[in-house]
């Protein structure tokens, strides 16, 4: 117990830790989600099979993996970045691959008169997918995106395999000094549930605020 | 609007079989026939929403271009109304109608959105300008719908089984709109079930079956004294209740 209370300030640095690189990583894989997705009902042949290939390739393979890979591939490809942004950019890329099948499978879900109509009025493809499909699209999937959303939380501590001291590495780091591994991961499963069961809550309030009456 | 030996086939379908019709400017012609005789298809190709398979389809000369830019412009001059109304859920009556004038026209929003209560006052909705689609009766969606359309000053308007899907109560209230277009000499195609419209309101009707344009004819001669056996057959069935 003493492994926890002696060492709150950092229990919270780590929480604010992870809290950012969750709150980055998501920024990034909902605007490569979307337009991955946008890619992938658009009229573009090249587009879509690069966008399917991205989706395909990423989403099947193991995140620690993709985040070892990383790490040492970069550097090695001429770009080094910090590990945190790293970290930012390996997350944004796996959950983008998520993201976008949930925002097309919304898509698919708008019923086809709505995008006709649109058509029918002179809109463009761009402007018919942004101003009338993809609204309606996103209203329909705000409860699977928010499952996304709850996994990168937890996906953000894999992160921690790379060196990011965010919750997981600051636990285990505590866990090393005091050795009472369990006293230590028994708070930051307590932490992480601290943000994961909210994350839930706000989750279910936005989908009943934004949802379309039909 | 010409449409020139047009055909059209679902696969194996043959859905429509060498159609020839011309519509002049302020002409209204209702399209009847039984269901699967293509009356939508043909209201759908006019603009596009279906492509042809041979044959071609002009407006004011001009053949429907390619997906793209061109075509979007042209689809902003033909207005389409559908049977099932297709408001965008997600906006209100207003919006849904302001949304072409202002993005596709450029027109400024202040502008728009008083020549759009102008046409909700003129269906007769203008007290559920901030309702949600949802929010109306079928009735007053069609009628938004219809108001959705006239705010693109079409040339040419679609209508597609438009009371296709309303009780009769709905029905008069959106004919009653329909034939306030008319008179104003809007041209029109209209698909439609409802007779009585096509009397009071059509120059010619075209009776489709299996694919093609059986019979034009002005509605007093067509309801009549029909040409063709299958036309008698049709209207004999229909007018029997």
């Amino acid at each position: 117990m003493e492994a926890v209370l002696d060492n709150l300030d950092f229990y919270a640095s780590g929480v604010l830790s992870t809290v950012t690189l969750t709150v980055a990583s998501w920024a990034g894989a909902f605007v490569l989600g979307v337009v991955v997705a946008a890619f992938r009902v658009g009229p573009v042949g090249p587009l879509r099979a690069a966008a399917a290939t991205y989706v395909e390739l990423v989403r099947n393979c193991p995140l620690a993996v993709l985040f070892v890979l990383f790490f040492f591939g970069l550097p090695d490809a001429g770009l080094t970045l910090p590990t945190y942004t790293t970290a930012v950019v390996v997350l944004s890329l796996y959950t983008g691959t998520y993201v976008a099948e949930t925002v097309r499978s919304g898509i698919n879900a708008v019923a086809a008169g709505q995008a006709e109509a649109a058509r029918s009025l002179g809109l463009s493809f761009t402007q018919v997918l942004a101003g009338v499909v993809l609204p309606q699209a996103l209203r329909t999937v705000v409860a699977p995106l928010g499952s996304l959303f709850i996994a990168l939380i937890r996906n953000s501590s894999i992160a921690f395999t790379i060196g990011v001291v965010e919750l997981t590495g600051t636990t285990s780091q505590i866990g090393n000094r005091t050795a009472d591994y369990t006293a230590a991961f028994l708070a930051a499963t307590t932490a992480y549930l601290l943000l994961t069961l909210p994350s839930g809550i706000a989750v279910d309030a936005l989908e009943r605020r934004v949802a379309v009456k039909r | 609007m010409v449409l020139d030996k047009v055909n059209k086939w679902f696969d194996q379908l043959h859905v429509l079989r060498d159609i020839d019709l011309s519509v002049g400017a302020g002409e209204v012609v209702v399209v009847i026939g039984p269901s699967g005789s293509g009356k939508s298809t043909l209201c759908r190709c006019i603009n596009r929403l279906e492509t042809i398979d041979s044959g071609s389809i002009c407006i004011d000369g001009v053949p429907l271009p390619e997906e793209g830019r061109e075509l979007a412009r042209l689809r902003a001059q033909v207005g389409m109304v559908f049977q099932a109304f297709n408001l965008f859920a997600h906006k209100t009556v207003l919006q849904n109608v302001t949304l072409g004038p202002v993005k596709v026209l450029r027109r400024p929003k202040s502008v728009a959105r008083e020549r759009a209560m102008d046409l909700l006052e003129r269906v007769g909705i203008a007290d559920k300008a901030d309702r949600y689609p949802a929010e109306l009766s079928g009735g007053q969606q069609q009628r938004a719908a219809i108001a959705r359309a006239l705010a693109m000053e079409p040339k040419l308007m679609l209508f597609d089984e438009p009371t296709s899907a309303l009780d009769p109560e709905m029905i008069a209230e959106v004919l009653d709109v329909m034939v306030g277009l008319a008179r104003d000499g809007t041209t029109m195609i209209v698909v439609t079930h409802e007779m009585g419209f096509a009397r009071s309101a059509a120059q010619r009707v075209a009776f489709m079956d299996q694919g093609r344009i059986v019979e034009v004819a002005a509605p007093e001669q067509f309801f009549s004294d029909p040409e063709t056996e299958r036309a008698r057959d049709f209207l004999s069935k229909i007018l029997a209740h």
